[in-house]
């Protein structure tokens, strides 16, 4: 199989060892339906997988994938009314944690599940290892057993080096094999199929690596199992697969056997447009505004060289696959994460040095950054909203040796006013606001600056529909004022609704911009899907492993 | 849906985090008023208090250093041997080299600054877990200390020094206790009422968003463990004022009381935080205890004990009250 070379890698393959005859789907699922709250993340998904197939499950964000996926794993609790076949057999909803190995299955999520600082034998033994009811270890044995699931599948690892040492694709290799060892000894003998699911493991590996876990993909197929295979990449999808179902908003927008279907009828499927598209009258922003910042050549651990401009009080959308770059380009500017080249250049100033860039140095610039990881990198949890207020400028309440209490606590419930914060008790901790709310706090920290360039990653993540809206309109209103936004979001939704222009990225590279009328929800989402097309191959070297890492 | 149930809570949680606060001030009158009604005489007399405040003095400095680095998310176990070496030095360089007392201070000083320097290097730049690297030097330290002063106590330290610790006394009290109280508003000061406490509470509680907000993590950091270096070199001065002479060996008993009220002083005054107050509550908390059980005669190891059982109640109950919510040092 040759990924690499340009057309005819891309074509469906053949059918193989696609649906043995005799044998019940291994996976029937009918009616399964998820509302929270009141809203609906799957409205009744119908779907067979059949043995030894290679199942693609395709879906922008938010159509019910990953919904679908917990049910399977036993982490939600269906809808009533949903039904479930294993092997022909009903199998009693909602599942518990734990059952879908009973059942035969096992999944590979996108963190891979292995534990970095011990060794190839003990995570691919995890199972075996740590079961209960075994007195001692047969050390002998387990080495054998890891070896000979290796060499299985022609993996050729040594077994004692620490899996924080292996290179990103021999990992996702590793935690595959191990899912699919897992399964295999419980159906040795009963003539079960098995069913592996694979949860977006391919973004973050290189071609070539792609290229191998397809390999093992066919391996694991070519010995009766099942794989469902879940991708945001209609290539790969379309290159490993022998039928592909679609999920749109929730519902099955189709199913197609692979070698019939076109690319151009996948992307239709998952973007769902109509051809006639009506696109909403936009009215012509300014164009004609002077620059606020200019990057040039910025460069990232998976983000090849690239530069970008942006207008005073311009919106810029950034956006594309996972993996593909776009989410990096904020923090290698803000220097929260170190760029490997590339400058700065802010209202015409001397160009700075990114490499160079420091989270102080940037804030100092008017620069504002609020990362996607609200729990981690932006505010904190265990303190007061006030305190995660003026995080980045508490020093301007230091009068006369004393920190201003009282105008602190003023400012702070006047700007949780202006942010519509709920409760708006600055006291409180960050803690007991919802996700949206906790949010508008960690915005009004930074807008409440006025910065000149505000760098935002995935803003609404995890927030509610009416809190968006206004967070939509803090953006507008601050960048009515002359505020640069740059967004990188996901969600084509978001970037169609606020953005005055879209960069789509590919492969670390920028490969398409939208302006003005074009850029319309499912525009967006298309030109993600479609911005594989015209990338052409890359040599191997091009992404060499390491950089991974 | 969050929001209301947040709205609906508060006022129940307002008077809960007021007793919270104060309940171990309470549970310190409770049990001197047990010890005061079994011993009316030698407990509940002024002179007891007094001798008890000045000889926890520097067990009290030995809690405010401790909760510096604590509050920036590093632990310093090496504060007891700090204490003692602290004290050795001016036994050493004071008694047997005949330095003036306030050079032979100064220099005890730099030697707690040179601990938390040696820390830092290699808690920041090296990236050793706190735990392992204080541990490491609190060891180091006891040997130094041991072949500094020939493993025997150094007597006749200059009196000044005496004098000025035990020397005279304000409302019956001696010196030594208000040092303690003088640090502790200091450090209330700074922890309260400058930028700087800010940084250090988020350096602990977030590091990742500190970096990104511009806080420069590291040097917080290094500040913190220096400070807690200075700070337990201070209570060794004290010590060696308290007890007119330098012992290698007695420095350490100081560690687990100091930090069980670091602990225990996080449950009240501002619950949830290593804070100076709350320290130095618990630290006379756990003296009058100590003291208590000690003058009915209860044989040495209840003191242990009593610090240890201290230690664990303490964090144990201020988990309970938070409910699950993640503790602050990890």
């Amino acid at each position: 199989m040759s990924f690499g070379d340009g057309e005819g890698a891309l074509t469906a393959r053949s059918e193989g060892s696609a649906s043995r005859t005799g044998l019940p789907p291994v996976l029937r699922l009918r009616n399964v339906a998820k509302t929270f709250g009141g809203a609906v993340a799957l409205g009744g998904v119908s779907l067979d997988v059949a043995a030894g197939e290679v199942h693609g499950l395709l879906g922008k964000n938010g159509s019910g994938k990953s919904t679908l996926v917990k049910i399977l794993a036993g982490f939600h609790a269906p809808d009533p009314g949903s039904s479930m076949e294993v092997d022909g057999q009903p199998v009693a909803l909602p599942l518990k944690p734990g059952d879908f190995r009973r059942l035969g299955m096992s999944f590979v999520h996108q963190n891979l599940g292995l534990i970095p600082s011990l060794t190839v034998l003990e995570n691919l033994r995890l199972s075996a290892l740590t079961s209960p009811g075994r007195a001692w270890i047969d050390w002998k044995a387990e080495r054998s057993a890891a070896r000979e699931a290796l060499e299985t599948f022609g993996l050729r690892l040594d077994i004692l080096e620490r899996v924080d040492r292996l290179s990103p694709v021999n990992r996702a290799l590793l935690a595959i094999v191990r899912a699919f060892e897992d399964i295999r000894s419980g159906l040795e003998g009963s003539g079960r199929p098995g069913l592996v699911l694979l949860d977006e493991p391919t973004p973050f590996l290189p071609r070539e690596g792609v290229e191998k876990l397809f390999g093992l993909v066919r391996s694991i197929s070519d010995r009766g199992s099942s794989v469902v295979f879940i991708s945001h990449d209609i290539d790969e999808v379309m290159a490993i697969t022998d039928r592909v179902t679609v999920l749109r908003d929730g519902h099955v927008a189709g199913s197609l056997v692979t070698k019939d279907a076109s690319h151009d009828a996948v992307v239709q499927l998952i973007v769902g447009r109509e051809l006639a598209r009506s696109a909403p009258a936009r009215t012509a922003r300014k164009v004609e505004r002077p620059v606020r910042a200019v990057i040039e050549g910025v460069e990232g651990p998976r983000l090849a060289p690239c530069s970008v401009t942006i207008a005073q009080g311009e919106i810029l959308g950034l956006t594309g696959l996972i993996g593909s770059g776009y989410e990096e380009l904020a923090y290698l500017v803000f220097g929260a994460t170190r760029a490997a080249g590339g400058t700065l250049a802010l209202d015409g100033a001397e160009p700075l040095e990114l490499p160079a860039m420091t989270p102080r140095r940037a804030i100092d610039r008017g620069l504002a950054l609020l990362p996607g990881d609200r729990q981690n990198a932006s505010g904190v949890d265990s303190l007061s909203l006030l305190d995660n207020m003026f995080l980045p400028d508490v020093d301007r309440f230091f009068r006369r040796g004393l920190l201003d209490h009282r105008a602190m606590r003023q400012e702070a419930e006047a700007l949780g006013k202006a942010f519509e914060v709920r409760p708006n008790d600055p006291i409180q901790k960050l803690s007991a606001l919802s996700g949206g709310n906790a949010q508008k706090v960690l915005i009004a920290r930074w807008m409440n600056r006025k910065p000149s360039l505000l760098l935002l990653d995935e803003p609404t993540q995890g927030v509610d529909v009416g809190t968006r809206q206004q967070i939509f309109a803090a953006l507008r209103a601050a960048a009515a004022d002359g505020m640069s936004v740059i967004c990188a979001s996901s969600d084509a939704e978001q970037l169609a609704e606020i953005c005055d222009r879209v960069l789509i990225f590919a492969r670390g590279r920028i490969v398409k911009e939208l302006v003005g009328a074009e850029i319309t929800k499912d525009r967006i989402a298309e030109a993600t899907y479609a911005s594989l097309d015209g990338m052409g191959a890359l040599p191997p070297d091009e992404r060499p492993e390491d950089e991974m890492q | 849906m969050t929001e209301a149930v947040a709205t609906r809570k508060k006022p129940a949680v307002n008077y809960h985090r007021l007793f919270e606060r104060v309940a171990l001030v309470l549970v310190w009158l409770i049990i001197i008023a047990v010890f005061g009604a079994i011993m009316p005489r030698s407990f509940l007399n002024w002179g007891n208090f007094s001798i008890m405040f000045a000889s926890y003095a520097p067990a009290a400095l030995l809690a405010l250093a401790i909760i510096v680095p604590l509050t920036a998310g590093d632990y310093d176990l090496s504060v007891g041997a700090t204490l003692t070496l602290s004290s050795c030095v001016i036994g050493v360089l004071n008694v047997w080299a005949g330095l003036p007392i306030l050079l032979v201070v100064l220099l005890a000083l730099l030697a707690g600054l040179v601990v938390g320097l040696v820390n830092a290097f290699f808690i920041v730049y090296v990236r050793i877990p706190s735990l392992v690297v204080t541990l490491g030097t609190t060891s180091l330290m006891t040997g130094i200390v041991q072949w500094m002063t020939n493993s025997s106590t150094i007597g006749g330290i200059d009196n000044a020094l005496i004098m000025a610790v035990v020397g005279g006394r304000l409302f019956g009290v001696p010196y030594a206790f208000y040092y303690a109280l003088v640090a502790a508003i200091a450090m209330s000061y700074v922890f309260d009422f400058t930028p700087l406490g800010r940084r250090l509470l988020f350096v602990g509680r977030g590091r990742e968003v500190a970096r990104l907000n511009g806080i420069a993590v590291d040097r917080v950091r290094v500040g913190a463990l220096v400070a807690s270096g200075v700070i337990s070199a201070a209570a060794g001065v004290l010590y060696a004022g308290v007890l007119g002479s330098a012992d290698p060996y007695s420095g350490l008993n100081y560690l687990l009381p100091a930090f069980a009220a670091a602990f225990l002083g996080a449950t009240t005054i501002l619950p949830g935080r290593f804070n100076p107050w709350g320290a130095i509550v618990a630290v006379y908390f756990l003296a009058t205890g100590i003291t208590g059980l000690t003058m009915l005669g209860i044989p040495l190891w209840v003191t242990n004990v009593f610090n240890g059982g201290a230690l664990i109640l303490a964090v144990t109950i201020s988990q309970l009250t938070r409910g699950r919510e993640a503790s602050d040092i990890g």
